[in-house]
Parts: C-alpha cells; sequence; structure tokens
C-alpha cells in the first residue's frame, strides 16, 4: 500500500511525558508494600539496563510483585493511568529488551521463583517465571529429566525471560528452542485479563497465540506461569574436537556432517583469533595453528553414541580435518567445551569492552561472513573474534573495543550494523537467539518491509491496543525506518519511500 | 493452471475490493475438517514448484500448491523427511493445506509438530499485501512468529503462498513392536518409557494391542528391542500399519460414527465414553469413534486437560473446535481485524465470526 501515508498504526513512538510520577506511586501504594515498590534513585540505578550494558535508562519506578493479583493490579493501573511497563526477568538479555522506560514503570518478576510442580511421568514442570533456566533442569535430575534448552546465561536466566526471547542454546539443533519446549504460558493482559496460551496437551484449540508470544520480546502479556516439558537426560555424551587450516574448509565439514544424517547434539565453531583468546584464558588445549576448530558433539546411549561418533569421525576427515580428537571422559569433554563456554569472559578479558552480535545466515555462507568480518576488521580499525553455533548458523561475532577511547563506540555500532545487514543480505536474519529489543531495531527495517512491519503493530494491538507494554522496543515504527533508511541506500532506492523524510 | 504469486495477490486484491470472501483451497483433500468452507474458490495449486531444496541446510522451500508427494520423494532422494509425518487425505494434498492444517502425524510426539518446523512463509493477507514472515534459518526471532501463527489458523489469517519447513534425516533403523496389554498399563508404560533415553518415534494402542516404533541409528533400536521386548513385525507391515493409522484408513477408522479427536495430556487417564478409542502420541492423543453427545465428550476431554476436536462425520454440524474462553476468543478476533479486517478468508471455517 504504496500509497498510505504514514499514520495510524506504528507510525510514530508514543510520547509518554505527560507521567505523573506521584499519581503512579500513589496508585501502586495501593497494591504493593513500600519495600515492593522502588522510587528513589538510588534504588533504581541497579535496573537501568540489563545485560546490554551500552543502553541505559533510569525507569519512574520499580515494582516488584510476588503475586499474580498484584501483577493484574499493576497492569490494570498503568492501563488507566496510561504508563508503560517494561517486564523484567534477571535483566541477563543481550539486547536491551529489558531497559527501562523513562516514563514507566519496570515490572521485575525476580519473586517469582517458585518451581510449582516437577511430575517426571508426564515429564512436565510448572515454574513461575522468576525461576532460573538451569534451576529447572537441577529439579528435574532426579527423575533422569532436564530442561533442553540452555543459554549460555542459563545459572541466571529466568524462564519468563526465555519465553519473551525465544531463547536457545548450543543444544537446539538437536533439541529445539524454547518455543519447541514450553507447552503452556499463563500471562496477564495490560487490561489485567489473566490468559493462558497453550494447555496440558500438545496442542490447544484456536490460533497458536503460545508460538506467537514466545519470543514477542515483553510486547504482548507478561507471562505469570509457565508449563514446560522435560527430556530424559542422555545417558552419555562424547565430544570431537576437529582442526582445520581453512576456515573454508571447516565451513564446509559442517555441510558434511548435515549431509551425512547425523544431526549432532551441539555443533559449535571457532575462528583463530577466538581460539587464542580463550586458550590463554582456559587453557583447553586447543590446536593454536589451526584456522578454525569444530566442536561437535554426540550424546545418547553408549552404544548409539559409539555409532555416531565413529559416523562423525569418518566426515570430518574427509571433509579435511588436520587433527581429530576424541574425548574419553566427561573431563575431557568439559574441557573441550570450557574454550567455547569462556568466548564472552575471554573477550572480556584480552579488551576493555566487546560487543556481542547474533545474526544467523544459511550455513553455507558462514566462510563468506567470516571473510567479509576481516574486510569489515580493517575498515573499523576493531578487531573481532568469532564464535558459532555453526550446527544452525547463528554466529556471534565478538567486536572488541574500549568505549573510553572516543569513537570507538561508535564505530563499533557500525560495524555490528554492517555484519547484521550483511547477514540479511545472505539470506539470514538479525538475530538467531537475542531478540531485537532496543539494540537491532534500527536493523527491523533492513529485514522487513513496511507492510510486514505494519502488520507487527497490528498484532501488538490486538493484545496491547494502548501500546503500553514495552514500547519502543522490537518493532521499530516506519518513521523511525524512514529515518534509518536515509542512511542506507542501497542502489539508489529508498527503503519505504512512501514516507516523509526528516 | 499455472500462475504467479502475482495473479494470486490479483484474486486476494479482487476479493477485498468487493467485500468477497474466499474460500482457500488446495486439492480440497481435507474440506471434510473445520466448519463448513464458505467463500469463493480460489484454488492454490496453480502456484506449485519446490523453490529451493538444500540437503544441507535442512530446509525446503515450496509454493503453496506443491504436493506433499512431491516434496516427500524428493526429501527422500537425499535421505531426508518432513519429521512431522503430516497425513495426506488424499493423493493430491498440497504443503499449503498441510501447513494451513497444521496436523501432524504418528511422529508428532517424538519429533514436533507442523508449526514446529515452519521457519518462514510468504503470506498474501487480508489488505492483499504480499509478505514474508520467518526465514529459510533454524534460528531467528526478528519480529513476531507469524509464520506460526499462521499454521493451523485453517486459512482464516491470510494465504500461506509459499512455505520453508525445517527437514530432518530419515533414521538409519527402524522397528515396531507388538505388546498386548490393556489400555491402563499401556498408557502407564508409554509415558514411563518417554522419561527413559529410548528411541521412541510413534505409537498406537487399541484393543488390547500397543504398538511402538523405534527410529534412530542402528545401535539404538537394537537395544531398545532388546530391552523392551515385545513382538516384532516385518517393516513391510510396518510401514501399512502406520501410514494407516496416519491416513485413518486403519479399519479402526471405518464405520458411520462421528471421529473425535481428543488432545489430553499424555497422562489422562483412560477415558470413559461410549464408543471404540485409539491412543497415540504416547498417551496424548486419544481417537474416539462415536455417537455420545457433545457435551459429554467436550465435558471428559476438558475434565482431563485437553479440548476435544469434532475431527469427522457424516453430516457437518457446527461447533467443531472446542469453545475458547472469553478473553482468548477476543484476542482471537482482534488477530482476525489486524490480518483480514474485511473477514474475506475462510470465513467462519474455524469459529463463528473469525
Amino acid at each position: 500500500m504504496g500509497d498510505n501515508p504514514p499514520v495510524g498504526i506504528g507510525a510514530h513512538e508514543k510520547d509518554f511525558s505527560q507521567v505523573d510520577k506521584a499519581r503512579l506511586v500513589a496508585a501502586l501504594s495501593r497494591i504493593l508494600p513500600p519495600q515492593s515498590l522502588l522510587v528513589d534513585r538510588e534504588d533504581l540505578k541497579p535496573y537501568e539496563c540489563d545485560g546490554l550494558s551500552a543502553y541505559r535508562e533510569l525507569p519512574m519506578v520499580v515494582a516488584l510483585p510476588d503475586a499474580e493479583a498484584q501483577v493484574v493490579a499493576i497492569l490494570r493501573t498503568c492501563h488507566q493511568l496510561g504508563v508503560p511497563v517494561v517486564a523484567r526477568g534477571a535483566g541477563t538479555g543481550l539486547s536491551g529488551g529489558a531497559m527501562p522506560h523513562k516514563f514507566g514503570v519496570v515490572m521485575s518478576l525476580a519473586k517469582f521463583k517458585r518451581i510449582l510442580k516437577v511430575d517426571p511421568l508426564s515429564r512436565t514442570a510448572v515454574v513461575q517465571p522468576g525461576v532460573r533456566n538451569l534451576s529447572i533442569s537441577e529439579a528435574a535430575a532426579p527423575h533422569g529429566l532436564y530442561y533442553a534448552p540452555d543459554p549460555s546465561s542459563q545459572i541466571a536466566c529466568t524462564i519468563g525471560g526465555n519465553v519473551a526471547e525465544n531463547s536457545g542454546g548450543v543444544h537446539c539443533l538437536k533439541y529445539g528452542l524454547t518455543v519447541h519446549n514450553v507447552l503452556r504460558v499463563r500471562g496477564v493482559t495490560i487490561e489485567g485479563e489473566i490468559v493462558e496460551f497453550g494447555g496440558q496437551a500438545l496442542d490447544a484449540p484456536g490460533y497458536d497465540l503460545l508460538a506467537l508470544v514466545t519470543g514477542s520480546e515483553g510486547m504482548l502479556a507478561v507471562t505469570t506461569e509457565v508449563t514446560v516439558k522435560l527430556v530424559p537426560k542422555p545417558l552419555l555424551a562424547v565430544c570431537l574436537l576437529a582442526a582445520f587450516d581453512e576456515v573454508n574448509k571447516a565451513g564446509n565439514a559442517v555441510a558434511d556432517v548435515i549431509a551425512a544424517g547425523i544431526t549432532p547434539a551441539g555443533l559449535e565453531m571457532m575462528d583463530q583469533a577466538a581460539t587464542a583468546a580463550v586458550e590463554e584464558y582456559v587453557k583447553a588445549g586447543y590446536p593454536l595453528d589451526a584456522k578454525a576448530i569444530l566442536l561437535c558433539e554426540a550424546d545418547g546411549t553408549p552404544d548409539e553414541v559409539e555409532e555416531e561418533v565413529a559416523r562423525m569421525k569418518s566426515v570430518l576427515a574427509q571433509s579435511g580435518a588436520t587433527e581429530i580428537r576424541v574425548s574419553t571422559s566427561e573431563a575431557e569433554r568439559l574441557r573441550f567445551w570450557s574454550g567455547r563456554k569462556a568466548a564472552f569472559p575471554a573477550a572480556g578479558r584480552i579488551s576493555a569492552d566487546y560487543y556481542c552480535m547474533d545474526g544467523t545466515i544459511p550455513r553455507k555462507r558462514i566462510a563468506e561472513l567470516l571473510e567479509a568480518i576481516a574486510g569489515m576488521e580493517k575498515k573499523y580499525g576493531l578487531r573481532c573474534i568469532n564464535v558459532f553455533h555453526a550446527g544452525d548458523g547463528n554466529m556471534h561475532p565478538l567486536i572488541l573495543f574500549d568505549a573510553n577511547v572516543p569513537g570507538e563506540l561508535a564505530r563499533t555500532e557500525a560495524f555490528g550494523a554492517e555484519i547484521l545487514e550483511m547477514s540479511v543480505a545472505l539470506g539470514g536474519t538479525i538475530t538467531g537467539e537475542h531478540g531485537v529489543g532496543y539494540e537491532k531495531i534500527n536493523q527491523m527495517c533492513v529485514q522487513f518491509a513496511t507492510p510486514e512491519i505494519r502488520t507487527f503493530h497490528r498484532i501488538k494491538a490486538a493484545f496491547d491496543p494502548a501500546g503500553l507494554l514495552n514500547p519502543g522496543k522490537a518493532i521499530p515504527t516506519l518513521n523511525r525506518c524512514a529515518e534509518y533508511g536515509r542512511l542506507h541506500v542501497s542502489g539508489g532506492r529508498l527503503p519505504h519511500p512512501e514516507l516523509p523524510r526528516f | 493452471m499455472a500462475c504467479e504469486l502475482a495473479d494470486l495477490q490479483q484474486q486476494v486484491r479482487e476479493a477485498l475490493a468487493d467485500g468477497r470472501p474466499l474460500r482457500l483451497r488446495g486439492s480440497g483433500a481435507k474440506d471434510f475438517y473445520g466448519e463448513a468452507p464458505a467463500g469463493d474458490l480460489l484454488d492454490t495449486r496453480g502456484y506449485a514448484g519446490v523453490v529451493a531444496y538444500e540437503p544441507t541446510e535442512l530446509v525446503i522451500t515450496a509454493r503453496c500448491g506443491t504436493r506433499l508427494v512431491e516434496i516427500e520423494s524428493l526429501l527422500a532422494g537425499s535421505g531426508q523427511m518432513l519429521a512431522f509425518e503430516p497425513p495426506h487425505f488424499g493423493p493430491e494434498a498440497t504443503v499449503g493445506g498441510c501447513v494451513a492444517a497444521g496436523l501432524a502425524g504418528p511422529r508428532r510426539a517424538a519429533a514436533g509438530s507442523v508449526r514446529d518446523f515452519v521457519l518462514g512463509v510468504t503470506l498474501i493477507d487480508g489488505h492483499a499485501e504480499v509478505m514474508k514472515f520467518g526465514g529459510q534459518v533454524m534460528k531467528n526471532v526478528a519480529g513476531y512468529d507469524v509464520s506460526r501463527l499462521v499454521c493451523g489458523a485453517l486459512g482464516t489469517l491470510g494465504l500461506i503462498a509459499e512455505v520453508s519447513l525445517k527437514v530432518l534425516p530419515r533414521p538409519f533403523e527402524e522397528a515396531t513392536l507388538l505388546f498386548h496389554i490393556g489400555e491402563a498399563r499401556a498408557l502407564e508404560q508409554l509415558n514411563q518409557w518417554g522419561g527413559q533415553p529410548l528411541p521412541l518415534s510413534a505409537s498406537a494402542f487399541h484393543d488390547g494391542t500397543l504398538c511402538v516404533r523405534l527410529s534412530g541409528a542402528a545401535a539404538a533400536v537394537c537395544a531398545a528391542r532388546q530391552r523392551l521386548g515385545g513382538e516384532p513385525i516385518d517393516a513391510a507391515q510396518a510401514q501399512e500399519f502406520w501410514s494407516g493409522i496416519r491416513e485413518q484408513t486403519d479399519p479402526f477408522f471405518d464405520g458411520a460414527e462421528t471421529l473425535w479427536r481428543l488432545s489430553l495430556p499424555s497422562v489422562a487417564a483412560p477415558l470413559d465414553l461410549p464408543g471404540r478409542q485409539l491412543v497415540e502420541w504416547g498417551g496424548a492423543l486419544r481417537w474416539l469413534k462415536s455417537d455420545a453427545p457433545v457435551g459429554q465428550i467436550r465435558a471428559a476431554a476438558t475434565e482431563a486437560g485437553g479440548h476435544a476436536t469434532r475431527f469427522r462425520s457424516q453430516e457437518r454440524a457446527e461447533g467443531v473446535f472446542q469453545p475458547l474462553p472469553a478473553a482468548l476468543l477476543a484476542i482471537h478476533r482482534r488477530l482476525k481485524l489486524a490480518l483480514d479486517p474485511k473477514g474475506i478468508f475462510n470465513p467462519g471455517r474455524m469459529y463463528p465470526g473469525l
């Protein structure tokens, strides 16, 4: 609808500057005890950002409800007063999705940390949103079960946040993302209605709203309870470490493993810069002369693993691995993984700051993207180390920079934006698992055209007509895209040509 | 007759201009499913063909009118499959219809449903816009998951013109075992097995016989066979049996009674309802051939923690799907308005007013 002016839904950011703090605090005081309502600057400070600390904002207030009835009352109040609400779990998100709104309430679900039920027979657990990802698996462990999605922040991140972001992890090629492992989400709409998406069965009547709210970044409803699936813990896991003298060969080896009919439990890739950085830090024993290494894991029963490892070894050898090591003990397997898992802290160790990207590309384009990133390192004068969830094409380049050096943050952001835009150009996406949040809101305009963005706003309005849940995140306004588009003219064609330019 | 995406869009545009409802339809293999179809026929079969398939990417992209058999035989050529094992319900069934209906087959409890494998769609919505959601990659959290929203929406939110599906390698080995046990024991056994690292890929219980299919690495299938015992049946017979369950050609599905589909927690106790039952998905799916009153069946399903669908009946009657709670129904209505404000797509096929 190119002739439509950018009026109506999703055109402009809403202005909330009229929110009256005194009135809001008075209303919320009737719902929450004083210790559960933070209003002073020093108390608000810890909530000013999530795991992406480059973007900060102080909220007006922080509410810490501990009962669903309070959540309902808070949302009703905010709805009546027209106040934005940002739901927050552990604040480990990497895209600024839980960054506060200046004129809004941060609703922390941190007090909702009870595991309500673990049922080994039905292989499900019912948990509150503030329960940590790992503690679900810990509670299920006595039954030989676990919760499969394992984002790297799993010791801290909460299931409510996982639902909001549709979090993945290193095992999602075989075991799926949050959306594949959740049966039911109970939530509250901005109008204070309690709704249940999904159910105890494998499907629910009507539209698949469970899939829609999973990954919706706190824009549609606030989660108050989640039923997750638990799966049997594999009896054994064995990890292969394969070294390659060319990045290209490692990339092709990934495709060869898949083509051989193998679904590895994990398939990770690190480039030479990344192995060097982590080796210094954790001494995982990685071959430092390799241009890239692959970690390839098999899990299951001992017989099954033996069969799969033999198959993996033969494929990796044929793909030109210069060295293949097979873990012979759990300790060795964990050592192989220790380097990959330490990639982020290692980056933090060799550089004052680092910026983690999250694009996903078709596996076959991995080598191409790495080559392009090498060129961008020169262009922006910044180093980048690369780790990939290679099995599903999800890459995490870590751009190293120093925020105290004038201009470096801006160059880093430009570098990151170019990687994301290249991911889209290679047939991929700007975010595989970290979410759009505040961080990648401009790149949404690159990935999607006006009709799609308008549809997203319409969907948002179907749940939250007043646009109060997490405004300014996940879905850019059409005007923002118009402004951003002005900077990104490609091939002489302006994106979103129907919109006015500022 | 072959057509282009622009032709489909034009048909939608014209219908929109005239305020004329459209009945989106592939081969019509699932005409029996849902509420009665209404509107002018828009045949999707002209927009057919596999757009992209690269076995090493584990993704296939096809136009809506592509026949499922064509996709499945192409995948089989590279040792891959649609892991949700969709029922066809007719030789000409299309991939568009498969995704719109969102029905999965015997492997569902083990592998996932149609929506679990949908990676992206090209959608024509009720504003006659052609849009792309999701993509061809496994992990993608940019924007709301519209691709999965339209999966199983029975075409009421738009025309799925193209779809990208994740595919999986075929198992190296399969075996089917028979056990002669009662229903309560079968349900208990299935749920216990489900909590153990066993390569279970399908189950079906009916009339004192439990059939279990194992799929995976040769060593895993072999070890599981030894552990579980049971009576193995030969591969050809097994294939025929599972195909009969999937396509509902098994003798269980014969007879004039209404076929109900009850989706329940896998641990739900045996249901005391008049008629015959067949249990799939490790206990999570109960097929019921019965002429018992709707109210009785719905109440039993709700009581057990699930829902009931009048899947097939000789005479069409309203109220196919379990009624929605008011708050959810309101969201459904608003979503329908968001994507199809004039109500031109498959009106009423799922619920009145949607």
